[in-house]
């Protein structure tokens, strides 16, 4: 495990593309098919099933390094990383036994995953004995790939182009071959450098591609009206659906497989005949138009989906582009050829669960600017241009895609608790609560982790370090004073928040230092919100 | 609050800082005050506007330089007595910088020391930790959680020296982030000078007389790391400079570099990453988990005060675990952890 380990601490200490790319490049170049097939695994996102209760994890560790429970708990809140966390606390331990370097197949496949079959009792001798085995780093990594959620800097595309720089084929084409469910064998890793088909090639999605945000002033810059395709914006989920043979495969761009979760869906796409791989949205739809948002979240994370749950939350797929077309890859094809091939095929298919994002016919910007402010009425994020000369692309590539969303809502909020955060904000506080005023008092309306700068983190930190009047556990309770500009994209009724209230991604703005608490926003005027929205 | 064997504790918490009345003086405070015992010259324990101050002989010229020549500092040797009101005093090393003091006050057989900031472990640029038996410990707590326990200075110092080569051969100025006092020169007299050519800080350079008069192994030929000293450090040099300098037009001069902070809270990856730093060196100069338990340990002290960080874990720990009478001296957010960038 020593090479992955190696390899992890590398890419977790460089900042520079190029030194990780190397990094990659290394490590899979010498690397065992075996070791190759599970460092992709990780490195992509994907996680063992836990294979023991986290708090039995937790309960293990301290009584292996011999502190009692509550201050492994304070360590935690202080490294915002519990693996890492309990390797520190480990490394401290005297050990009699020599560490060895064992295959990280052989720790995933021989330690890890049996553990899960084991009771209790055995479960902590085993993984007592395994860290009797382990130095420090190594431990860290076996810890990460128990506690899950290996992240680590690299995005799947740099991996993706390490890979392809070995087995000297385009970035591109490397990202489609281990694109799908990956299946961490020595057969599938081998198959990466040598293309071959294997059986699920059937069900391979192709990269998504993504847009850019657009704003009024890069908007300005963009050229006539007429070389762009212009069409809503949509509020779902974005999916790719296959259809090869008779088989249909709905994924998601997390590349999530949903087939399960729109049955009526696939049920529609099984009876098309011929093959074909189509781009769109996922969407909670309400006879003419999008359901809100959160009405589709009722819809995932379902094993099964009740017809119930198929009446109460109808759904359709939103086709946008066509990639893939009787067996052919039409990906380099304009957007403008894409669009018409996919609307003939389209004239033959009439069902509620299907439909084709209509094209916005503007004749100029400004009628492009004045549907945009429709957006919310129509239950749509904003307006997606796409140029039509542009092709599929893999991934995230400027200049051809643009979403230029409706500008968010926004209330000013008091900041009222904090909470320490994790990975690279752990030590700081970086998790707030923010309220409105109800009358005298105030109400929690949002969290909000994101969106001030490095530096204000740090002058925030500071700010409630020195102005906590009390805590609750890790929460602090903070003097009412500060108030933040606090955005967000939607609003809805909620009974499980004690505003009656729930937002959806809310993020921090700017801090209004110019602001007092009496100016800050309130419940009314929140609520007044919902009705622009529903 | 649970204090020493009297009624009156000797040593306690104002608003001005640690007060002991039976000598009618403050340990580092932190408003004005006529009379200060100051255990080292850093800003979070040394302020200006004393009428009077007191500290270690060895400390003398660098608390100077920082409160201002002007002001009536006076010097004491280690170990020495000295009676202030009714008590007796003596500075004993402290091992966190040069002339840094732990300050211990006896009355009627009592002992009581304030460690100010210590560690225990080797540093050749100033006077080793001294353990000092009392009744009354009151220690610092900046890294006290098990999590912190540092590595042999050595390897840290043999670190630094191969990430200085290996920036060398890719061509790339090596930047090593230290506080200006006290880290600095002890990262100056540890690393290898043979590599390659040094630059130095404006606010690292003012400080290095005083450790070269105190015959500190500072090396020779260090260079200014400013624009006419440019050319000779791009590519080649290792620069110690203040955190403060990242991202600033000054630090610009040197590119490329690589950018490196010397630091006990470098063992949390979080905090290196945050920082966008290449690489974090796990070097304190205060006292890790471990060497706050020692020490209490050498100590003898039935009764543990503890100021600074992570007090209420270690109030506790030493409470439950060690049976011993444990307290937190300041009210629990007068004085909050700092962040990493206070480290001092």
């Amino acid at each position: 495990m020593k090479g992955f380990s190696e390899l992890y601490l590398s890419l977790d200490a460089s900042n520079r593309k190029n030194e990780k790319l190397a990094a990659l490049r290394n490590y899979f170049s010498v690397v065992p098919p075996e070791d190759g097939a599970w460092a992709v695994f990780f490195l992509t996102g994907n996680r063992l099933k836990r294979p023991i209760r986290m708090t039995d994890f937790r309960k293990w560790a301290g009584l292996a390094c011999g502190q009692p429970a509550w201050l492994v708990d304070e360590c935690y809140n202080h490294v915002g990383d519990l693996a890492e966390t309990l390797a520190l606390l480990l490394s401290e331990r005297k050990r009699s036994i020599q560490i060895q370097d064992r295959p990280l197949h052989q720790v995933v496949q021989e330690d890890i995953i049996p553990l899960r079959d084991l009771g209790l009792e055995e479960q902590r001798e085993r993984l007592e004995s395994i860290w009797e085995h382990l130095d420090g780093s190594s431990c860290f990594i076996f810890n990460k790939l128990i506690t899950g959620g290996f992240r680590v800097g690299v995005s799947q595309s740099l991996v993706a182009a390490a890979l392809a720089e070995l087995a000297n084929v385009e970035p591109a084409i490397m990202a489609h071959r281990m694109m799908g469910i990956w299946k961490p064998t020595p057969c599938a890793y081998k198959a990466l450098f040598t293309g071959a088909h294997s059986e699920d090639q059937s069900a391979k999605p192709y990269p998504f591609c993504l847009s850019y945000p657009l704003d009024e002033i890069a908007r300005s810059r963009l050229d006539t009206i007429s070389n762009w395709q212009v069409e809503w914006k949509w509020d779902g989920i974005r999916a790719q659906l296959i259809k090869r043979g008779n088989e249909v495969i709905l994924w998601s761009r997390g590349e999530e497989m949903l087939t399960d979760q729109f049955p009526e869906i696939v049920e529609e796409a099984a009876s098309w005949s011929g093959s074909i791989v189509l781009d769109g949205e996922l969407l909670a739809w309400d006879h003419d138009s999008p359901a809100p948002f959160s009405e589709l979240q009722r819809r995932l994370g379902r094993k099964n989906v009740s017809v119930k749950m198929r009446n109460d939350v109808p759904v359709l797929f939103m086709s946008y582009d066509l990639l893939e077309f009787d067996g052919v890859d039409f990906r380099n094809k304009s957007t403008q050829e894409r669009r018409s091939i996919l609307q003939s095929w389209s004239s033959g298919i009439s069902s509620r669960y299907f439909g084709i994002s209509p094209l916005i016919d503007a004749c100029s910007w400004e009628v492009v600017l004045r549907l945009r402010e429709e957006s919310r009425r129509r239950r749509v994020e904003g307006i997606m241009l796409k140029r039509k000369e542009a092709p599929y692309h893999s991934g995230r590539k400027k200049g051809d895609w643009w979403k230029w969303k409706v500008a968010p809502y926004t209330i000013d909020a008091i900041m009222i608790y904090a909470q320490l955060g994790h990975g690279r904000r752990a030590g700081l506080y970086t998790d707030y609560t923010f309220a409105v005023w109800n009358e005298d008092s105030l109400v929690p309306i949002a969290k909000a982790y994101s969106g001030l700068s490095d530096l204000d983190i740090r002058k925030v930190d500071r700010w409630i370090r020195q102005n906590t009047t009390d805590s609750h556990g890790p929460v602090r309770v903070l003097e009412p004073k500060q108030v933040f500009e606090i955005a967000f994209e939607g609003i809805n009724e909620s009974k499980r928040h004690k505003s009656g209230i729930a937002v959806r991604f809310p993020r921090i703005i700017r801090w209004r230092k110019d602001k007092l608490p009496k100016d800050a926003d309130s419940l009314k005027m929140v609520r007044s919100l919902l009705a622009v929205d529903s | 609050m649970l204090i020493g064997s009297n009624q009156q504790p000797l040593i306690k918490w104002t608003t001005r800082g640690l007060y002991c009345e039976k000598g009618d003086f403050y340990i580092d405070p932190c408003r004005r005050v006529d009379r200060a015992l100051i255990t080292h010259a850093h800003s979070d324990h040394a302020r200006v506007g004393m009428k009077s101050y007191l500290t270690a002989d060895a400390g003398v010229g660098i608390l100077k330089e920082r409160i201002g020549i002007d002001s009536s500092i006076s010097g004491i040797p280690f170990g020495k007595h000295q009676r202030i009101g009714g008590v007796i005093v003596s500075f004993h090393p402290a091992g966190h910088l040069l002339g840094s003091a732990q300050i211990r006050v006896e009355h009627r057989g009592e002992v009581w020391v304030v460690t100010g900031d210590y560690k225990i472990t080797h540093d050749i640029s100033c006077e080793a930790f001294e353990p000092v038996r009392c009744h009354n410990l009151i220690t610092e707590a900046t890294f006290a959680l098990p999590v912190y326990s540092w590595p042999d200075s050595q390897l840290v110092f043999e670190q630094i020296n191969q990430w200085w080569l290996n920036n060398q051969a890719e061509g790339r100025c090596s930047v090593l982030f230290a506080y200006a006092l006290g880290k600095a020169q002890r990262l100056l007299c540890g690393i290898d000078h043979s590599i390659g050519p040094i630059g130095v800080h404006g606010a690292v350079e003012k400080m290095l007389p005083y450790y070269r008069k105190a015959g500190r192994a500072i090396p020779e030929g260090l260079l200014k790391a400013n624009a006419e000293n440019k050319e000779k450090l791009k590519g080649v040099g290792l620069i110690i400079a203040p955190g403060s300098v990242q991202n600033t037009p000054w630090l610009r001069k040197f590119a490329p570099y690589s950018l490196a902070f010397a630091s006990g809270w470098m063992a949390i990856r979080g905090a290196r990453r945050r920082r966008a730093l290449d690489r974090g060196f796990v070097i304190s100069d205060h006292v890790d988990w471990k060497g706050i338990l020692n020490t209490v340990d050498n100590s003898g002290a039935e009764c543990v005060g503890v100021t600074h960080g992570y007090a209420d874990a270690l109030v506790r720990w030493l409470g439950e675990e060690r049976g011993l009478r444990a307290y937190e001296v300041s009210p629990k957010y007068a004085k909050d952890r700092p962040g990493e960038e206070a480290e001092k």
